[in-house]
């Protein structure tokens, strides 16, 4: 057994330092070469750091939090074989005698060290995939012997002798921290990269960014919710000249009182969780032979941060006021800019609902939040002109774009949910709605 | 038990065939006084005399004719060609009477003849005598071929084929004669034809061959075992028609399958083998079905270097299972 250090990887052309945002290892846990160990984040880009020995983790040297510079220690590994750390280096805390023990003499040399090219990893033959769907097998967990580090029916063969099967539910325990701070990613209209890898060769000048983090949890997300559920979509145009009176009219004197803003986009939620208490099939999800309809009405909401979506959630929207809904949106904002939602912050979502219009959008087909049944986009409010009781007029439009899980919703309920969602904005106004 | 050499057992199948049965008798170039150029008949002319070992003139379609007119009147010839390169010849006599006699008649006529002949390379016999020539008659229904690897083989299944009413190509790797023996029990027995034989157990890769190829092949196991690369061997035995259970059975065992053959690689019988395995195993696979075989080039060159080139040999073999067992 011997020594080795890990240290902090260069991870962008002129990164400098990372900050550890999360350890997926603890001291004790055993690591594949190139498993990742940490998520580091850089002022570029959030990124996993790889192992780069295969071995046992002997202590975390750097903390969460932690800004280590570029080539400085993050952490030791004990690994087989003599290690390169030296005696009179600062070694980690506590002496294990077993450590100390010199190289296991015969071990016998295995058939063939896979090659880590890494090429052929992720190209299955009909043998492996077969065995694989058969036994429930998550490939992506399994280190292949092959050439390039291809997965060999032997391989799996041995792994299901073993009875030792990595299925897509059990991922080793350290991957579970990652995916609470990835978080559910938001929905964007935007989003499209998928998992399978397409075969796209970056050319000179191109630059290429690792995809990591929250970056990788949308595109899976998205993959996810665009394959599985079959996305239906409308839309209504909503007449909300009134609600945008009242609002014009209170907004200052509501800043100046509560501190916070008044927005539009309370005014849409509110109505969107009192409107779901009626039609709650559309706070439901689809869970294969049965149809889940949720009690608690707890709506994620898009929250941007420069190349990352979050969507925190508004607990229990049907039981607050505009003001309430105005608060929370105004605490989950400032949270997720400052990178410090928690995964409390994002969980227990049932129903999303999308404020494209903060971009100018008037039309959007958003990508259903899985596993929930639908989300709603409210785009711009545009001012139009309108005809209306025998004469045209200007009046303040907007569109409410709905994606839905076909297989839960049909048109007619969405489309009454949605009547429902246009009848209480326009008759929010400045005699009848109270903000508070 | 008695060790024979290829040929030996032959020759020893022959004798106790005609031994057996009257209507068993020989015929060929140089079979009689002579007792053949390569010897498989040697003594036969001495034991049964002129009538039952004889000696034909140069002609191989005469040969095949006289051979399969007889068979057609209820006698059991076992007809020699000198090489199998000259049995081009007696091609029409073969495929076009031979094969399709039974077929044609609606089952009142049968052509029950054994005809043997020498086949293959690195004997130095270039052009002329180096040949394998299976895929010639490998997809004429009617025919039956057979390609035998080791001594034990050759006796069991000449001797089924005499006995077979239907024609039987018999083809002897003429440097197999006199390289390569083998334990030969002295009782009567049979082996069946069409059957494949597993000539070694293995879990990593598995190799489908025929003929001195299967020596090539065990031999280069014996080399990977101790790497730790563990082979299964298939011997086809017959090559015509394949023995499709058997092939499924093996090329599935490991889902790594390399075929091997001297004869030139397009169109020969391992192109079949493989066209079988892909039909039924896909889900079984686990590598591209790999063939290792002559180049596609008219013959085998005399000069020793291009023979060496053309011929396949254990390093080959082993090169090329050492590739799929990594892969």
């Amino acid at each position: 057994m011997g020594l080795e250090k890990i240290n902090m990887p260069q991870l962008g052309e002129s990164v400098t330092e990372g900050t550890i945002s999360t350890w997926l290892v603890q001291p004790g846990d055993t690591v594949n070469k190139y498993d990742p160990i940490a998520e580091v984040m850089t002022d570029k880009v959030n990124a996993e750091v790889p192992s780069s020995f295969t071995g046992t983790i002997k202590e975390l040297v750097a903390q969460e939090g932690d800004t280590i510079e570029v080539g400085d220690l993050m952490c030791y590994v004990e690994v087989e074989g003599a290690g390169s750390v030296s005696d009179d280096e600062p070694s980690p805390a506590q002496e294990d005698p077993v450590a100390e023990e010199k190289p296991n003499k015969e071990e016998k040399p295995v058939k063939k060290p896979a090659k880590q090219e890494k090429g052929s990893k992720k190209r299955y033959s009909p043998a492996v995939i077969t065995l694989a769907q058969e036994h429930e097998i998550d490939l992506n967990q399994v280190e292949g012997s092959g050439r390039g580090g291809r997965i060999t029916r032997k391989d799996i063969e041995k792994l299901i002798e073993s009875g030792n099967i990595p299925t897509a539910g059990s991922a080793p325990a350290k991957e579970e921290p990652k995916q609470e701070q990835q978080a559910p990613a938001q929905p964007a209209p935007a989003a499209a990269s998928g998992s399978a890898v397409p075969n796209v060769q970056a050319g000179e000048g191109d630059i290429e960014i690792p995809v990591t983090g929250v970056r990788k949890a949308i595109a899976s997300n998205m993959v996810k919710s665009k394959t599985e559920i079959p996305h239906a979509w409308m839309m209504v145009e909503v007449d909300v000249t009134n609600l945008v009176e009242l609002r014009n009219a209170k907004k200052k004197q509501f800043k100046d009182q509560e501190g916070f803003s008044l927005t539009y986009f309370a005014f849409f939620v509110k109505a969107v969780a009192q409107a779901l208490k009626e039609y709650p099939q559309l706070n439901s999800s689809w869970a294969g032979d049965k149809i889940i309809q949720r009690k608690a009405i707890n709506l994620n909401i898009a929250v941007a941060k420069e190349d990352q979506l979050f969507v925190p959630v508004i607990r229990n929207a049907d039981e607050k006021s505009i003001k309430g809904i105005a608060k929370d949106i105004t605490d989950l904002a400032g949270k997720a800019r400052q990178g410090k939602l928690t995964s409390k912050d994002m969980e227990g979502g049932t129903f999303t609902v999308n404020n494209t219009g903060s971009f100018g959008s008037v039309q959007s087909m958003g990508v259903i939040n899985h596993p929930q049944a639908a989300i709603l986009q409210v785009e711009s409010i545009v001012k139009k002109p309108v005809y209306q009781n025998g004469m045209f007029g200007a009046r303040d439009m907007v569109n409410l774009c709905l994606s839905l899980d076909h297989r839960v919703l049909d048109g007619l309920v969405a489309g009454n949910f949605l009547a429902r969602v246009k009848e209480i904005l326009e008759k929010m106004s400045e005699e009848n709605t109270s903000v508070y | 038990m008695p060790v024979l050499s290829y040929i030996q057992a032959v020759t020893q199948a022959l004798k106790e065939e005609m031994q057996r049965d009257e209507k068993v008798f020989v015929l060929g170039e140089d079979v009689g006084k002579r007792g053949g150029v390569f010897r498989a008949t040697d003594g036969l002319y001495d034991e049964f005399g002129e009538d039952r070992v004889l000696d034909t003139p140069l002609a191989e379609s005469a040969i095949a004719g006289v051979g399969i007119g007889a068979a057609m009147y209820g006698m059991r010839p076992v007809a020699e060609m000198q090489f199998a390169d000259f049995i081009m010849p007696a091609v029409n006599q073969i495929i076009s009477e031979a094969a399709k006699i039974r077929y044609r008649s609606n089952n009142d006529w049968q052509a029950p003849i054994t005809i043997r002949a020498p086949y293959g390379g690195g004997v130095h016999g270039a052009l002329y005598h180096s040949q394998s020539v299976e895929s010639v008659f490998a997809n004429q229904p009617g025919l039956k071929i057979v390609m035998p690897s080791t001594p034990y083989d050759v006796k069991g299944l000449l001797k089924a084929s005499i006995r077979d009413n239907d024609p039987v190509l018999f083809f002897e790797h003429k440097r197999a004669y006199r390289l390569i023996k083998g334990e030969v029990p002295d009782e009567d027995y049979t082996l069946p034809i069409g059957k494949a034989d597993v000539k070694r157990e293995g879990s990593d890769i598995t190799v489908i061959t025929y003929g001195l190829c299967v020596h090539f092949a065990l031999q280069a196991a014996e080399k990977l075992a101790e790497e730790g690369i563990d082979a299964h061997i298939l011997d086809l035995r017959t090559v015509y028609p394949l023995d499709k259970e058997s092939i499924i059975e093996a090329a599935s065992k490991t889902g790594k399958v390399l075929l091997v053959s001297e004869d030139n690689k397009e169109g020969g019988i391992i192109s079949e083998v493989s066209a079988i395995i892909s039909e039924n195993c896909l889900f079984d696979l686990d590598a591209p079905v790999q063939r290792l075989a002559g180049p596609d080039v008219p013959s085998m060159p005399y000069a020793p270097t291009m023979e060496k080139f053309f011929m396949m040999n254990p390093d080959k073999v082993e090169k090329a299972m050492r590739d799929l067992a990594e892969f």
